[in-house]
């Protein structure tokens, strides 16, 4: 059994598609079968929101009188670079006020980042630009002061260089210091563990060998439509494996890009980690053509086949320490309780699973209704087999 | 006189002793238990109304014994537009009033279990826990 692209694009505009969010594809396998299952199922929808580093908008603000080749620009007090055009400009997610306390009095609070930008620019909320030039023939201006809105600017083009990571740590802390970090605040001695992914409703979970997933799949980003862009950043897709046993993908980010001007604030939060930064969670779903049975089987991987390496981030993360502490399942993670080296340590998740399945169930009805069609990618993202690696700075 | 709200935490030397006990039956004062809570690391915090004229003595007796007194004036409340259900707060939560409901992965915040730490003012990524006076 093979189906095309263009048999489920017609499924879809005929009413006819089946769909089901990651979840739903799961009990009916238990339930028929795979072979059944995906034989029933055209598209099976995914979803993720959680803090998305790496991610930021390209603005176009339009002309001032007189013209203004701005050179620094700051939206409500931060930082965007400018140097790409004369009044282009990219808000990143984690950039800082400049006159933020940042952790001089540790731990610092870190409220308001380029991610809180890009939410009230999103909720329509008047940005005060400034921005400061030193002035030429044909841009005379030096100096701007002034507010925008996302509907008086030309263009808003959310453009994240590396998102939606396939897995990722479960972090503890082993020392016997309290950290602030990326993953929250880690209680000292194996105190507390954190983890970030959604599991088994996650996007590149569901599709570790990159069969579907390319350059210009339409997904849900932001509350809108969005594409794949290309391969995110650090994409260094790989399947985990211990005791000769698959545990799942790891390494996997995608590059994505969409209308700001389309997107819901509900879908772009501005998020502040205590002692760590600022940046911006942001809301992905991607579907999944059931092209054929291996893809249904990778889609309908469940909690218990879905694997996070757990790491020390008191000690062996920061010093770049190879190795962890092994792997906990995700429905280990999920049932609130894991066991390292004997203790029993409480699990969070930073990755909202009620935000993950509402994502994953938006896209699934506008499939549905028909409002979403499915796009073949131009080209697919590199896959584990590629054997792409990181590379590591020297000093 | 109106009951005066404060805010009890001590240390597992002291969950046994009877400290409320010695408040009611030494200071001459009614005594209201709001909210009790041991960890599992015998760590215990307690709300209490007290009401009686010797009010002050006894928390300079509960000082005396190693019990940590404050204030309570101030209620925890959280903004449901603002939290995203993400659950980072969960595991930090030294009371559970801030907990996951499975397998919804759904979070609730039970007011009746908060001791007022505010260390989810300080974690929660969406500042979405907010003091009310
Ligand atoms: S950390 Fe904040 S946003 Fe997340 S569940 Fe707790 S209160 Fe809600
Ligand atoms: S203040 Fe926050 S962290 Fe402290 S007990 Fe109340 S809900 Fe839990």
């Amino acid at each position: 059994m093979e189906k095309t692209y263009s048999e489920i694009n017609a499924r879809i505009k005929a009413g006819k598609a089946v769909v089901l969010t990651a979840e739903e594809l799961i009990s009916l396998v238990e339930e028929k079968g795979l072979s059944q299952a995906a034989r029933e199922v055209d598209v099976v929808t995914t979803g993720t929101f959680a803090p998305m580093c790496s991610s930021g908008a390209f603005l176009n603000f339009g002309h001032a009188k007189p013209r203004m080749r701005m050179q620094k620009v700051w939206l409500n007090g931060v930082s965007a670079y400018a140097g790409v055009a004369a009044v282009d400009a990219y808000i990143g997610a984690t950039e800082l006020p400049e006159d933020d306390p940042l952790n001089n009095n540790y731990p610092g609070e870190f409220r308001y980042g380029g991610g809180h930008v890009i939410q009230d620019l999103v909720a329509r909320k008047p940005v005060r630009l400034k921005a400061v030039s030193y002035g030429t023939d044909c841009y005379p201006r030096r100096e701007l002061d002034t507010t925008i809105t996302l509907d008086d600017i030309n263009e808003a083009t959310l453009f994240n260089p590396r998102n939606a990571y396939q897995n990722y740590n479960c972090a503890v802390n082993l020392t016997s210091r309290t950290i602030y970090t990326y993953m929250g605040m880690l209680n000292p001695q194996l105190g507390n563990a954190h983890y970030s992914t959604s599991g088994q409703l996650s996007p590149l979970l569901k599709d570790p060998h990159f069969k579907t997933i390319g350059i210009g799949t339409k997904i849900f980003l932001g509350g809108g439509m969005g594409f794949v862009a290309w391969h995110g950043t650090q994409h260094f897709p790989s399947i985990q494996s211990g005791d000769g046993k698959d545990l799942g993908p790891a390494g996997g980010t995608l590059a994505v890009i969409g209308d700001l001007k389309q997107m819901n604030p509900r879908w772009l939060v501005g998020t502040s980690y205590v002692g760590y930064g600022a940046t911006l969670s942001v809301g992905i779903g991607v579907p999944i053509p059931i092209l054929n049975e291996e893809i249904a089987r990778y889609a309908a991987a469940t909690d218990h086949e879905l694997y996070a390496p757990v790491v020390d981030y008191g000690e062996a993360y920061p010093s770049r320490t190879p190795g962890n502490l092994g792997y906990v399942s995700y429905a280990e993670l999920k049932s609130g309780k894991i066991s390292i080296s004997g203790k029993a340590v409480p699990t969070a998740p930073l990755s909202s699973v009620p935000r993950a399945r509402e994502i994953a169930s938006t896209l699934k009805e506008w499939i549905q209704q028909g409002s979403f069609l499915l796009t073949e990618p131009v080209q697919l993202l590199p896959a584990p087999a590629d054997g792409r690696t990181a590379n590591f700075l020297k000093g | 006189m109106s009951p005066k709200r404060i805010v009890l935490r001590f240390g597992a030397d002291i969950s046994d002793k009877p400290v409320i006990y010695r408040l009611v039956k030494d200071f001459n004062l009614v005594v209201n238990i709001v909210k009790a809570n041991v960890n599992p690391r015998k760590e215990g915090t307690m709300v209490l109304e007290i009401t009686g004229e010797q009010w002050d003595q006894g928390l300079v007796y509960l000082r005396s014994q190693g019990v940590a007194v404050q204030d309570l004036t101030e209620e925890i409340i959280r903004n449901e537009e603002k939290c995203v259900m993400c659950g980072a707060c969960t595991a930090i939560c030294p009371t559970g009033a801030l907990f996951l409901e499975r397998p919804s992965m759904e979070v609730h915040f039970d007011g009746d279990h908060c001791i007022v730490c505010q260390l989810c003012l300080k974690v929660c990524p969406m500042r979405a826990m907010e003091v009310r006076l």
